[in-house]
């Protein structure tokens, strides 16, 4: 009320200044503004969020772009095809997955499990095709450019979608659900966007921070393929036996932990006095980068078939599971290996033998698994 | 085609470069009105008013065109400095170079300056330095 007051003052003020036959235009338009604010005040609102929208769906054309370019560019490089990969390359990146059917979850981890190891040789077939010249390490490194490419794509048109029905139906709701998320989803296309330099060359990664811990504890050693895409070292440590699991490097790869943990678990008949699992997990802001704890359960991200066969494992045979994780944020983990997670690989070591000491005894078997991307990290 | 792509990215639209220079007019407008008022008896306290409309307009349209322009310049992929530290597991003699396609941790590189020992990548890693946001906790 005060407000409006004043308003009214300042514009009886104001048309002061104004000659006599000229001062109704300024009251007209006073209540013109009024007016339009209060009946349209809503669509303002509406605008102003889809110029957000759009200012951000602009740096996301232009980093999908980048992507793009970059992948071609890096299968031209390596692969030297005889024909131009970009129409392939397009085609790739509007691939989909359609995840198995829940409304009956009985069971839907073998097919779920089956759906990504179809899609996996797919991926790994298309880029044979792309990049005939590309030896295992590199075929790896530039499925996992395309998939990071695959993604700003995908991130890209759902921020498109919602921004065009936003336009469409000027619908408050459609446009606010996205402008309310967009930080976000900007932070993750960001990260994505380092991924993909990193991938392309093939430099180790933030989440490769417990393959790197595997690869520490076992290097020099001979190695056993235990699974696909796994390999599985013995190595005493603190007079135990321990198993060390890691993906095989140093190309772009997670394989799979969980087999390879089965597989020793049933070697031994169960004997296995507790399991340590590493891995690199994301932190909370305020977190450091590089932050070493120490848990209990089956660290592992992804889809989550590999969570579930550990944790059948372990329960048939009751065995103890622990894990060190090491922080970082989404940026962190998928762009090149940041100076403070590199350090932290060596606290994570001291933790592993402190769990080992104060956990089990001298002539018990141990297994210790280092969970994730193995790109730049070899054995 | 990505050329042309990125430079639809950068074009900065001719709705919000009108809007900014409307206001900005109107923010010197009321500058001017400003200037006239204070001369007229009775009329200070109207000139206070159009004096701080006309500078905050005038800021506001300034700081958005500053805005746009700055978000141009950051529409660009960064490539961070890596670095690949290579050691002599034998007599420890270190050496850090720039990062080369191909390298990997744990990789066998060229014999060691000193002991001609083969020399071995140890370390690949980006160093960040990072602005910290002030917080009380």
């Amino acid at each position: 009320m005060n407000g409006l007051v004043v308003m009214t003052t300042l514009q009886n003020h104001i048309a002061q200044l104004f000659p006599e036959e000229f001062s109704w235009i300024l009251n007209l338009l006073f209540y013109v503004v009024f007016i339009v604010f209060m009946f349209y005040g809503q669509r303002i609102q509406i605008y102003v969020m889809l110029r957000e929208v759009e200012g951000s769906l602009y740096k996301l054309k232009y980093i999908k772009e980048e992507g793009r370019k970059i992948a071609i560019e890096t299968i031209k490089e390596i692969g030297k095809p005889e024909t131009d990969p970009t129409a392939r390359v397009d085609r790739f990146l509007e691939y989909f997955t359609i995840s198995p059917q829940s409304l009956d979850p009985a069971g839907i981890v073998g097919k779920l499990e089956h759906v990504l190891d179809v899609r996996d040789t797919r991926f790994k077939d298309d880029v044979k095709l792309m990049a005939p010249a590309a030896d295992k390490t590199q075929t790896n490194n530039l499925e996992n450019t395309l998939e990071a490419a695959m993604a700003l794509n995908y991130i890209y048109k759902v921020i498109r979608h919602f921004y065009l029905l936003g336009k469409k139906t000027l619908s408050l709701y459609v446009i606010m659900q996205i402008q309310m998320i967009l930080p976000l989803v900007m932070r993750e296309a960001e990260a994505y966007a380092s991924a993909l330099k990193a991938f392309a060359y093939g430099q180790p990664i933030g989440d490769g921070a417990g393959a790197l811990v595997a690869a520490k504890l076992t290097h020099g050693q001979p190695t056993r393929k235990i699974a696909k895409d796994c390999i599985s070292v013995t190595v005493p440590i603190e007079g135990r036996t321990a198993y060390v699991i890691k993906a095989e490097g140093p190309g772009g790869n997670v394989g799979k932990p969980g087999d390879a943990i089965k597989t020793i678990i049933e070697e031994n008949e169960g004997k296995i006095a507790t399991i340590i699992m590493v891995d690199a997990a994301l932190k909370l802001e305020g977190e450091e980068v590089g932050e070493v704890a120490e848990g209990v359960g089956a660290a592992i991200g992804g889809p989550g078939v590999d969570q579930f066969k550990i944790e059948e494992s372990i329960l048939k045979y009751r065995i103890p599971i622990n894990a060190v994780i090491i922080k970082e944020d989404i940026g962190d983990a998928v762009s090149p290996m940041r100076k403070e997670i590199f350090d932290a690989v060596d606290k994570a070591i001291e933790r592993i033998k402190q769990v080992i000491l104060e956990k089990t005894k001298e002539g018990d078997k141990v297994i210790i698994a280092g969970v994730g991307n193995t790109i730049g990290i070899g054995q | 085609m990505s050329k042309a792509s990125s430079s639809a990215t950068t074009k900065i639209s001719s709705f919000v470069l009108l809007v900014i220079f409307i206001t900005l007019a109107l923010s010197l407008v009321a500058l001017i009105l400003a200037i006239n008022a204070w001369y007229t008896p009775g009329q200070e306290p109207v000139a206070g008013y159009l004096l701080l409309i006309g500078f905050l307009g005038a800021a506001l349209s300034t700081y958005v065109l500053l805005q746009t322009r700055k978000r141009i310049q950051r529409l660009s992929l960064k490539t961070p400095s890596i670095t690949t530290t290579i050691e002599c597991r034998k007599c420890g003699f270190k050496s850090i170079r720039e990062f080369q396609r191909g390298d990997y941790i744990f990789k066998e590189v060229e014999p060691c300056e000193k002991c001609n020992e083969n020399m071995l990548i140890t370390v690949i890693s980006r160093e960040v330095k990072e602005k910290r946001v002030k917080t009380r906790f």
